[in-house]
């Protein structure tokens, strides 16, 4: 058999692609991104991105109405945004199998909170699996589509960042071909969730998760290691790995569906052991319900409710000595950076010189909070800039709410701050809205959107023209600027500011990472005339990582600005922040 | 097969080929019959950030990250970071790295000094220390941007594993334009592997 080695994400995609999955549908989120951009290479699968998280679960809970197998994957504040059809597709359960992925991020590598989505599950009443590596990952999306039209309910799989993007050995298996083709069917009953035919369904759900807890006892997921029986730990995910590491000798209880708990396995490993530990990341979520079982467990005592674990954290927890590391030197740090040429640099420039407010979103514009362009004063959801806007409008000055402007991408835009745009013009607000338009969803790696021209599985598609969809949700005044001319975006900005009606800004300018032909062109790259830079540092406070500060060597704080050729793209930005004109365009 | 577990770090700036080389080396130990696991972060890192790759390969590997104080290589392409990732390598562990400095925003906006003295310091905790001229080498070899393979080829001399199946994983893993030189690449660092610069 066929052995690769695959991340976590490539894993699942193919456990789909092997479970003869039809649909696949997402909005990319690190950690999960990485599972559509696979299963688009399997053609058997129909994958697409969605606007946002809530339409790519109704997209794939439509496909298993149709009776197809689908997938529907997302990272942890993804499940916020589609929570709703969720909640009641538990209720419904599906027709063909569903799997909704949720990859959460301990330790927020790339995350804005660090919440453990095992709580949906619960939360939701549907079963969850978690797996410890690749194979596990593709195994596990297996049988998730089986338990999924075994006991009629969609099935989560949790992964978290360390599953999602670590690599091991995965033994390749063949395409189901087995499976019943889709077709229409009507269940009006079971489908339509009005309060008469919900209320039939709610105690088949209670009872479905009483099944499955039972029948976690004797599945194979759920693993008994017995070694040394004076420490027994239970344990799931990453952390098994972990735990295997630090305490090679302990006893394990390996729990593969970590909702609902197979309690009587529980009850039985806790009797084999001396001593009961929970290992876990995040929240109390098996030690609680270990507990309530009237059961002994040391659990959240010993290992922090932050973060991400690791085998030498564990140690830690355990009493047991670490080995000696080499003394950590202090170092100048190495925060990520908007890229040379990135067409947000401009916009944040001008809201810096403006002393704006601004209310901003989940992006690479994100960064435009750092030094030196600092020019972002909140950041909380996708989406939320411009209800934030609003509200900050509400309460402040006449002269303060001037300063409000609310900054968001394409794609941001598309997901969720279309609706905050509807109420800013339905509600009167004077905000000032900045559509970041590069035409990509960057921060996440370049994935195409409503607004990019393609899809996923790379046909052209319809390009959403922003401007008029903004004068249709009754927007007055819409301007489009060229974020890289610096008058120009000051002075509409400055204007758009000073209106006191909503009024959105639109830039036009790609990103520099889009690889799609005619997108995104280089141009030549700048130089600076060393005998005409005074070393001034004015082209300095744009941030650009082609430009570097070249002391003069003689002790002095004098030096000259210094201009990368091989990072610069022509942008022309840092040409206009040059008073003596030491700054333009290479040979 | 040997039982104990083989730790590998590769650290640097985002963009440098960290990832790539990792994907190698994973693949390399693959063909030569071990389990192996690799770990790194990415996302923010894209954007110019640092980054570390963790692999591990033996008998049986359990968790994908390398324990603080438990590597046995560090594999360095630019010199702060591999500095920063001192701490990860056990005492008497070996140090590969790239002759690079790249300099982080705070020091490109002149407000810190880019760190003097970085290659004594690593020799004096790690006397087993190669440092290496990767560009240099991987112009010879046709590309500037083959300093990652060159680098590697320079690793591969402190692992036990056949020369085949480091040339088969390059075949596997890199894209066919970019084959020939990256072989060769990895041939001169294999070859440089043990003098130091």
């Amino acid at each position: 058999m066929k052995k690769e080695i695959l991340s976590g994400n490539e894993a699942i995609a193919r456990g789909a692609y092997e479970a003869g999955c039809r649909v696949a549908c997402a909005y990319p989120g690190t950690p999960s991104t990485e599972i559509l951009e696979n299963t688009v290479n399997y053609k058997e699968i129909n994958s697409s991105w969605a606007p946002n998280e809530k339409v790519a679960l109704e997209v794939a809970i439509g496909a298993s109405f149709g009776g197809g197998r689908a997938l529907c994957t997302m990272k942890h504040v993804g499940v916020n945004v589609a929570a709703d059809p969720l909640f009641t597709l538990s209720y419904t359960g599906v027709n063909g199998g569903l799997v909704l992925v949720t990859a959460d991020d301990p330790e927020m590598h790339s995350s804005q909170n660090e919440q453990d989505n095992r709580n949906y599950a619960k939360f939701a009443k549907v079963p969850m699996l978690e797996p410890a590596d690749s194979l596990e990952c593709k195994e596990f999306t297996r049988l998730a589509f089986e338990l999924s039209e075994q006991y009629d309910t969609p099935v989560m799989l949790r992964t978290t960042t360390r599953i999602s993007h670590s690599k091991s050995i995965v033994t390749l298996g063949e395409r189901a071909n087995d499976l019943p083709e889709p077709k229409l069917i009507k269940n009006a009953a079971k489908l339509v969730m009005l309060p008469g035919n919900a209320r039939v369904r709610h105690p088949l759900v209670e009872e479905r998760i009483t099944n499955l807890s039972e029948a976690g006892a004797t599945m194979a997921i759920n693993r008994r290691e017995l070694r040394d029986t004076s420490i027994g730990i239970i344990t799931s995910g990453v952390c098994y790995q972990y735990v295997r590491e630090a305490l090679p000798d302990a006893s394990t209880l390996k729990l593969g569906m970590v909702h609902p708990l197979p309690q009587a396995l529980i009850r039985e490993f806790a009797a084999q052991v001396d001593k009961l530990y929970v290992v876990e990341e995040l929240d109390p979520f098996i030690e609680e319900q270990v507990k309530a079982l009237g059961i002994a467990v040391t659990g959240k005592e010993l290992i922090s409710l932050c973060g991400e674990l690791s085998p030498g954290r564990i140690r830690t927890a355990f009493g047991l000595q670490q080995p000696p590391v080499a003394a950590g030197d202090t170092l100048p740090g190495r925060p990520p950076n908007m890229c040379p040429g990135c067409p947000h640099r401009g916009v944040f420039f001008a809201l810096n010189q403006l002393k704006a407010y601004v209310t901003g979103d989940i992006g690479c514009y994100t960064l435009g909070f750092m030094p030196p362009l600092s020019a972002m004063d909140t950041c909380v959801c996708m989406g939320a800039s411009i209800g934030m806007a609003t509200g900050v409008s509400k309460v402040v000055s006449e002269e303060e709410k001037k300063k409000v402007v609310a900054v968001i991408g394409d794609s941001t835009f598309l997901h969720t701050g279309i609706n905050g745009l509807m109420d800013m013009v339905y509600n009167n607000s004077s905000s000032t809205v900045v559509i970041l338009d590069n035409r990509i969803t960057a921060m996440t790696g370049r994935q195409d959107n409503p607004a990019s021209g393609f899809t996923l599985m790379d046909d052209p598609s319809h390009r959403i023209d922003f401007p008029l969809l903004c004068k249709s949700l009754g927007v007055k005044h819409i301007r489009v600027i060229n974020p890289f001319d610096l008058e120009q975006t000051q002075s509409v900005l400055r204007e758009e500011m000073a209106r006191p009606e909503t009024s959105v800004i639109i830039t036009d300018k790609p990103c520099v990472l889009v690889k799609r032909e005619g997108v995104f062109q280089k141009g030549p790259a700048y130089e600076v005339a060393v005998e005409k830079c005074t070393g001034c540092r004015a082209c300095l406070k744009i941030g650009c990582p082609a430009i570097e500060w070249r002391p003069a060597g003689d002790g002095s704080k004098k030096g000259k600005a210094f201009i990368d050729p091989l990072l610069c793209t022509g942008c022309d930005v840092c040409r206009q922040l040059c008073k003596f004109d030491a700054i333009g365009r290479g040979k | 097969m040997n039982n104990r577990i083989t730790n590998i770090l590769l650290v640097g700036v985002g963009g440098q080929g960290i990832l790539l080389a990792a994907e190698i080396l994973s693949e390399a130990v693959l063909l030569a019959g071990f389990d192996v696991k690799k770990s790194e972060i990415h996302g923010m890192s894209q954007r110019g950030g640092s980054v570390v790759s963790h692999v591990r390969y033996g008998s049986e590997v359990f968790s994908p990250t390398v324990p603080e104080g438990e590597g046995d290589i560090l594999f360095g392409f630019e010199l702060m970071e591999t500095c920063r990732s001192l701490p990860l390598l056990k005492q008497g562990g070996t140090v590969v790295a790239n002759d690079l400095r790249i300099a982080p925003p705070s020091v490109l906006m002149g407000r810190e000094a880019y760190p003097e003295g970085i290659t004594e310091r690593i020799r004096e905790h790690f006397p087993d220390f190669l440092l290496l001229d990767g560009q240099k080498l991987a112009s010879e070899a046709g590309n500037v941007r083959a300093a990652n393979t060159v680098l590697l080829g320079a690793v591969s001399r402190r692992l036990d594993i056949d020369e085949q199946y480091w040339l088969q994983a390059i075949e596997r893993m890199v894209p066919k334009k970019a084959l020939e030189v990256n072989k060769k690449a990895f041939l001169l660092g294999r070859s440089s592997g043990g003098s130091t610069l």
